[in-house]
């Protein structure tokens, strides 16, 4: 294990392999994870949620009770439990954090569409003559989207975060491809010989969640045309 | 010697517009003072400039608030607090979101009086019993119990009227108290804080855009177009000749049910080109001086 | 058809009762217990009137109106309009009919979306009706109420309360409609915007041979606007008569106490 040096500039691990190729491979799973797993959770909550929301009824009823339900599950002892039934494998990983995660949407943008729903303007398209899912599309959307997007992001900076929990203890890809995680945990046993090997890729993994909640940020003031 | 002096108050948008052009105006101890305009007039910011409470994104840039001789924008900000909670007390527009739902009604009037100026839970609590019964709710115990969301608008209105009155103060500001009420509870609502004022002796700064209003309740009235004082007048000289011409076209626009013909007569273009023109005048006025 | 209403009716009332759910009152399991807010109305609108519907909070008002243009279903009675039993017609048989009854909201915070521009909000519910040549369309609507065509580009934050709800009066009129209701359309707005959008409103009835119905609480703006007042007290009707006639002799105890209500713009008129 070495230090910084010329070709090697975050240094080397036990094996001597480079610090830096490994957390630029790494990043591959784990913006990978993020982009699928948190589109993916994105589309199935908010639907689900704005569905529950605006349309309320047996729908409602339907959709708030199987998100009680489903919340009482502990998230952990859950996702080690689908990745022991389904295989380690970056798709498992991702239908994992979809299953569990799509109530946090679907809880959040239910309060949302509701609260849009007792606005005049959608009272105003009933007057005009549009039908439900019409009004729920074109009128509800465009004010949720800002929240959604917020989301988003959120959800992405915490997939990237459960991936690498899964491959700390090992429970993620199966190959020998690096991962985030699985650094962190090989360069926690010599983290006072060389506390590189633990600290460059814990700095990115924090770096990675920040910019995607910035991300987030930024992108929901651009195009929301009330902020402007 | 008035109570409340405003001297040449000017305040404006964080490096934006202005939003009060100099404004000047006195209330003497116990009187009414109107203000009137149209919306984004700037009567409300007058209120919020007296009261402290100016939104973040505002500032004061010139002027002098005198409560009882002493000028407000010249202290210290604990200093300031302590005077206005001491001396003044607001009337909000909005019942429902005044009042914090969260909390029964008895603390939210007893809480201020205990906390902040000193007094005994036993005498708060008295205090508030026979504040309700002034502005006659029929069960003042089972009101101060009760959530903010277990009473209608009108009583909600009223326990608000209550509390201003808690700490006996000698100003209140009341920002359109009753825009958001039924005409008839708008009646029964104003003749309460009119006779309450008048019992209590307290000064009154009433901001509201209905000049039927302004004529039952208030001796003197000022009026704002875009954040300047066009007219300042006694409520009687006001009714029988205005002597702006915008403050005509206001009482043009007022309806007025026992003459169908009158009233409803939006302000003329030629009024506003004058009136604008009249800003357009102080603002050079400003930037040259 | 004999005992029918006459044709030159647009609307026809008759006994008409709605309930809704008291969500306050909701027990957890099981739904919500009904309450009734119209009790038996009955009244008609002639082809061209207008008619202005008063009464306080609690009074049905707004329920009425919702009920008219069936946002609200009645529970109870009939509504005919010009002709057409519309009181418990399903959606898809009412859309058709639904251009020829449109309404204006008395909120213009929350009546038009936010995140649209003013000209989509226009040309949203002219689309739905298969319309054409949308733009001219939008920008006659946008000249009859009296905003410059350049506002179609804007969002409604854009603009001042009195501005939005002449949009909110160019959506409706866009559709050419044969009836209107204005929900309380100048309640929140201050006496010059309000003389503005009544002015606008009296002449696009005259303009267009519009039916119109205005809901208020204040009798003032009533008597200017309306040739006939019905006058609504916990969801009855207490007057129905020539807004003329109201005024020179009220009838109903309630009546009087909303007249004595209104402060006159004159100090030396004392207020009892």
């Amino acid at each position: 294990m070495q230090g910084t040096e010329p070709g090697y500039w975050l240094g080397t691990d036990s094996l001597g392999r480079d610090v830096l190729s490994r957390i630029l491979h790494g990043a591959r799973v784990a913006l990978a994870v993020a982009l699928v797993a948190g589109t993916i959770t994105c589309l199935v909550g908010a639907t689900l949620g704005l569905m529950a929301g605006f349309l309320r009824g047996w729908v409602d009823m339907v959709i708030s009770r199987l998100i009680d339900i489903w919340m009482a599950f502990p998230p952990v002892l859950f996702s080690i439990l689908l990745i022991a039934v389904l295989g380690p494998g970056l798709w498992s990983i991702i239908i994992a954090i979809v299953v569990i995660d799509w109530t946090r949407f679907a809880r959040v943008i239910r309060a949302e569409a509701m609260a849009q729903g007792a606005m005049d303007y959608v009272a105003s398209a009933r007057v005009a003559g549009r039908g439900r899912i019409g009004t729920m599309l074109r009128e509800i959307l465009p004010n949720v989207l800002p929240t959604i997007v917020v989301l988003l992001t959120l959800e992405m900076g915490i997939a990237v975060i459960v991936e690498a929990i899964l491959s700390f203890v090992n429970l993620s890809i199966s190959t020998d491809d690096p991962t985030w995680g699985g650094m962190i945990a090989e360069g926690r046993t010599s983290v006072h010989q060389a506390w590189w090997v633990l600290v460059f890729p814990l700095i990115t993994l924090f770096l990675t969640v920040l910019s995607f909640s910035q991300l987030g940020e930024g992108l929901k003031d651009r195009f929301d045309p009330v902020l402007r | 010697m008035s109570f409340l002096s405003i001297r040449n108050l000017s305040v404006r948008l964080k490096k934006g517009p202005p939003l009060l052009r100099r404004v000047s105006l006195e209330v003497a101890a116990g009187e009414v003072r109107g203000l009137v305009g149209e919306s984004g007039a700037g009567k409300s910011m007058i209120g919020k400039a007296v009261l402290g409470i100016l939104p973040p994104s505002v500032e004061v840039t010139e002027g002098e608030i005198l409560l009882d001789g002493v000028d407000l924008l010249r202290l210290p900000i604990a200093e300031r607090r302590r005077r206005i909670g001491a001396s003044a007390a607001l009337i909000p527009q909005d019942p429902l979101t005044a009042l914090n739902p969260s909390h029964r009604i008895g603390p939210q009037i007893t809480d201020r009086l205990v906390d902040i100026l000193g007094w005994t839970r036993a005498d708060a609590e008295a205090r508030a019993r026979a504040l309700l019964a002034e502005v006659q709710i029929p069960d003042p115990d089972r009101v101060l119990r009760s959530y903010p969301h277990e009473l209608s608008g009108g009583m909600r209105q009223r326990v608000l009227i209550a509390s201003a009155f808690a700490a006996e103060p000698k100003l209140i500001v009341a920002d359109e108290p009753t825009t958001a009420l039924d005409v008839t509870v708008q009646k029964q609502i104003l003749k309460l804080i009119a006779g309450m004022q008048a019992r209590h002796g307290t000064a009154l700064l009433f901001v509201t855009h209905d000049l039927g209003v302004v004529s039952k309740v208030c001796q003197k009235l000022s009026v704002l177009y875009a954040g300047m004082v066009v007219e300042d007048t006694s409520v009687a000289d006001f009714f029988a000749a205005p002597r702006h011409p915008y403050s005509a076209a206001l009482l043009a626009a007022t309806p007025k049910y026992t003459d169908p013909s009158a009233g409803l007569q939006p302000v003329p273009d030629t009024v506003i080109a004058t009136v604008q023109a009249e800003v357009a005048a102080f603002d050079r006025g400003t930037a040259r001086g | 058809m004999t005992g029918g209403p006459r044709v030159a009716d647009l609307y026809s009332v008759q006994d008409l009762h709605l309930s809704l759910a008291d969500m306050t009152a909701k027990p957890l399991m099981g739904a919500a217990p009904l309450i009734d807010i119209l009790h038996g109305l009955t009244f008609t609108i002639p082809k061209g009137a207008v008619v202005g519907i008063v009464g306080g909070s609690g009074s049905g008002k707004s329920t009425l109106g919702r009920a008219l243009v069936r946002l609200l279903e009645p529970s109870g009675g009939r509504i005919l309009f010009d002709g057409t039993d519309i009181t418990h017609l399903p959606e898809a048989a009412l859309r058709p009919l639904r251009r020829r009854f449109q309404m204006i909201f008395q909120d213009p915070m929350s009546s038009l979306n936010p995140r649209h521009r003013v000209g989509t909000i226009i040309a949203e519910p002219l689309r739905l009706h298969g319309f054409d040549s949308l733009p001219d369309r939008v920008a006659r609507a946008l000249d009859q109420v009296g905003l410059p065509r350049a506002f179609a580009a804007r969002y409604p934050h854009e603009l001042s309360g009195g501005q939005r709800q002449r949009v909110g009066i160019a959506r409706a009129i866009a559709l050419e409609p044969d009836f209107i209701l204005a929900d309380e359309i100048v309640s929140g707005l201050d006496v010059s915007s309000q003389a503005q959008v009544l002015n606008l409103l009296e002449q696009l009835v005259r303009d267009l041979g519009l039916t119109l119905a205005f809901i208020s609480h204040d009798l003032s703006v009533i008597r200017r606007l309306c040739q006939r007042t019905i006058v609504l007290y916990r969801g009855k009707i207490v007057e129905d008569r020539p807004t003329a006639d109201l005024f020179a002799d009220p009838r109903a105890a309630y009546t009087r106490e909303l007249l004595d209500a209104i402060p006159l713009p004159d100090p030396a008129q004392p207020w009892v």
